[in-house]
């Protein structure tokens, strides 16, 4: 049997899980190319938790947010768009090319059931935030002890 | 035509020494496409997060500073459980071979894209000339 630790509420994590988890992030950073982790697929996403919001965010500069596609299913969440270049007549000459276009597609499995039907997007200077409240049944619930 | 799968490259980090900042957190390159035709030369900068009144575009001499501030998202109370990037500001400098007309310079910010233009200075713009047969 699986032993699976219980840590859905940031307060009851362990001080050590916090320090290795920041410790990996150092070596992380620091040993470019190194990181097995790293992961090909576009975008980069950053998960964070507020209360009882789970955030997701990714850097798409340039996106349009009508080409963006974003579904929750099945615990999964997954972005999908295409990032359009536009091309210059032939009388332009480049002189650098380093940005990207085509399509992209990114799966990310939640941490914690989110209700589908809440969610969420909005896209500021080419950062997508994707708001997922979590589902009332993952959300602690205060039992009161009656006295009798 | 099917469009072309994108692939993550890992942000670049600015090498240290290279206009050190005086902010603390990461600064990165942002990609670039540079442009030019006759009358001018563009800049495309991705910068993703950059408000347009953070951007700061210094010409002096031959030598283009662009620079731009992130004002992080993600507030106090969030608690980061999943990181595969860094918030940081972008710089990059460029110098210059072209007379640049420096009233005409124009800079927008769209959706974390920076477009810049510079336009060359009338002296800098080829002109035919013509032979005259005698």
């Amino acid at each position: 049997m699986a032993i699976v630790r219980f840590n859905s509420n940031p307060d009851e994590r362990s001080e050590f899980d916090r320090l290795r988890q920041e410790v990996n992030q150092l070596f992380n950073l620091f040993t470019p190319g190194a990181d097995p982790f790293f992961s090909r697929v576009y975008p980069a996403v950053n998960l964070t938790e507020e209360g009882n919001i789970l955030l997701v965010r990714a850097e798409l500069p340039g996106v349009n947010p009508e080409s963006l596609d974003i579904s929750v299913v099945e615990g999964k969440l997954l972005i999908s768009g295409e990032r359009k270049i536009e091309v210059e007549d032939e009388k332009t000459s480049y002189h650098r090319r380093e940005r990207e276009a085509g399509v992209f597609r990114r799966t990310m499995v939640l941490p914690l059931k989110v209700d589908s039907g809440k969610v969420s997007a909005s896209m500021k200077n080419g950062v997508l935030t994707i708001t997922l409240p979590k589902s009332e049944e993952v959300i602690p619930r205060k039992i009161t002890v009656k006295t009798t | 035509m099917t469009a072309k799968e994108m692939e993550l490259r890992k942000k670049q980090e600015v090498s240290k020494g290279a206009g050190e900042g005086t902010r603390p957190g990461p600064v990165f390159v942002p990609a670039v496409d540079i442009l030019e035709n006759i009358n001018e030369i563009t800049i495309f900068a991705d910068m993703p997060g950059v408000e347009s009144s953070n951007v700061d575009i210094d010409l002096r001499d031959n030598q283009l500073t662009i620079v731009g501030r992130v004002e992080p998202l993600e507030k106090e109370k969030e608690v980061s459980l999943y990181k595969e990037f860094n918030w940081g500001d972008y710089y990059r400098q460029f110098t210059l071979s072209n007379v640049i007309d420096q009233a005409k310079i124009t800079a927008k910010m769209d959706n974390g894209v920076l477009r810049l233009v510079l336009p060359k200075v009338e002296k800098a713009k080829p002109q035919k000339i013509k032979v005259i047969t005698a």
